[in-house]
């Protein structure tokens, strides 16, 4: 039988940590943000069926990042997850910083124990009561680490530059259209423009009855982008 | 709570019930203990749905009763299943309670998992399979009966199905009723739809007036109280989804129902 090489584990958590990064990169970044009336989702996605922005909850939301196949199965799981709670408790048991540390810890348990990271990074957005007032953007990484914003937050590869060209235009009492249009231009860059049909946005709005997740069509974009 | 996550041989899908099996959590594996005999529980009585010029047409009274005693005055019976869909309880109201609780997680589930909502029919079948898994309590004396309508999206019309407690599901042409008081109201609501299809506020109306006509005749079943201001529970399902008729309205046509009905039956 032969040995296995001796690894350092600082090497393997690098190795890892650099492929689940590598994976991510590869694909195109999202924005949320908290603006005027709600929370704001925007990503650059090509696909009109294969969505980065869903809904979990009367009040919660997600988005993903990295390989699809990936975020989707954890989608799902939070949208189990938050509806069994609810079911077994009540409607407003359910809260988006539990839902993160459960994410949190299934995806460092992945990050330690399994072959290959999951090479994703996902939000769990939350609508606060009472005018959002505390609204709540959970940032979640490939290895577990959680993030809590109260403004804004980018995931996915270049978030750095996208997060800088963001921040300069951003402000918490924006309106949509004005949010919508600093993500959009922030997700470009200043050498490219993202067509409406290659944007994926959603809210959070209190506007919207109990379930507060809404999808922006096409028309929505277009006349939000414009106005 | 850890994060339900399954392998692909043993993942429940869209189905919320599925989801709840795996967990060990579904309220019908916990329901299938023997009773030595039937036990005494609340009882939801009389509703009834029909179609009219923009849709459906679902209502029920407020009284729920055990044995001959009245349990509840303001019980709800009539709820929203979804947007699109409604579903009225008759029967044991503890397990009819709960089973539109989880009816209502299951089409909500199904929708966020798949992206896309369950057709009516797929609706009208998820709650035959729920009623199906009652079964035992039902045998037991806990049975319960709804009446599911929704407006279906792809045919663009509204439609009613009615139930047996094996989850046998029945779709009616044009009305139906249920409980205890649901043969007085049939009447009722029979020789009301001969003409043609009804306008909202005659078919609010027709609601009333056969529940008001159930009152009168079934024990169980209670009328519009104006003393307590308790008045029937009334929705419309139609192509803008489900609206529970507001407390005024109903209130302004329980009043009109009554006072059209002096002289019925020999005066007072």
């Amino acid at each position: 039988m032969s040995m296995p090489f001796y690894v350092a584990p600082e090497q393997v958590m690098k190795d890892r940590a650099d492929y689940a990064r590598k994976g991510i990169a590869r694909g195109r970044s999202l924005i949320g943000c908290i603006y005027s009336d709600g929370i704001l989702l925007c990503a650059e996605n090509p696909s009109k069926s294969l969505h980065k922005i869903s809904e979990i909850y009367d009040r919660i939301a997600f988005a993903g990042v990295g390989k699809y196949n990936e975020f989707d199965q954890l989608r799902v799981a939070g949208v189990r997850h938050a509806d069994t709670k609810g079911y077994a408790y009540s409607r407003d048991d359910v809260d988006a910083r539990s839902l993160a540390n459960v994410y949190a810890s299934y995806l460092g348990q992945v990050f330690t124990h399994e072959m290959k990271p999951l090479e994703v990074e996902i939000l769990v957005a939350e609508l606060g009561r009472n005018h959002h007032g505390h609204s709540q953007l959970f940032h979640i990484l490939y290895d577990g680490t959680v993030m809590d914003e109260s403004r804004y937050t980018v995931l996915g590869g270049d978030s750095e530059a996208i997060s800088r060209r963001f921040g300069d235009a951003y402000s918490e009492e924006m309106s949509l259209s004005a949010a919508l249009k600093a993500a959009v231009s922030a997700l470009a860059g200043p050498d490219r423009s993202i067509s409406v049909s290659d944007v994926e946005a959603a809210v959070l709005e209190d506007s919207n009855g109990r379930r507060t997740f809404r999808r922006l069509g096409a028309s929505e974009l277009t006349e939000l982008l414009a106005g | 709570m850890n994060l339900p996550i399954f392998n692909p041989v043993e993942d429940p899908g869209p189905s919320f019930f599925g989801t709840l099996e795996r967990l060990g959590m579904s309220p019908f594996s916990r329901l299938e203990s023997s009773l030595s005999e039937p036990i005494s529980v609340p009882h939801g009585t009389t509703i009834l749905a029909f179609k009219y010029a923009d849709g459906v047409v679902m209502a029920g009274d407020r009284r729920a009763t055990e044995g001959n005693f009245i349990a509840h005055r303001r019980i709800e019976k009539v709820f929203a299943a979804d947007r699109y869909s409604g579903v009225a309880i008759a029967g044991a109201a503890g397990p009819a309670v709960e089973m539109v609780r989880l009816f209502q997680t299951q089409l909500e589930h199904y929708e966020k998992v798949e992206g896309v909502v369950l057709s009516l029919e797929g609706k009208a079948n998820q709650l035959g399979q729920m009623i199906r898994a009652n079964l035992p309590m039902a045998m037991q004396g806990l049975a319960v009966v709804p009446l599911f309508a929704g407006w279906d999206q792809i045919r663009s019309s509204g439609r009613i199905f009615a139930y047996d407690v094996t989850g046998g599901k029945y779709e009616e042409v044009a009305f139906q009723t249920t409980g205890s008081g649901g043969r007085d109201a049939k009447g009722t609501v029979k020789a009301g739809l001969k003409g043609a299809p009804l306008e909202r506020r005659q078919a609010l109306e027709l609601a009333v007036s056969a529940l008001v006509e159930a009152s009168e005749e079934d024990s169980a079943t209670g009328g519009p109280d104006l003393h307590r201001g308790i008045f029937p529970v009334v929705a419309t399902i139609t192509e803008a989804g489900f609206a529970l008729a507001p407390d005024e309205e109903l209130e302004e046509i329980a009043r009109n129902v009554l006072e059209a009905r002096k002289g019925i039956g020999g005066g007072q």
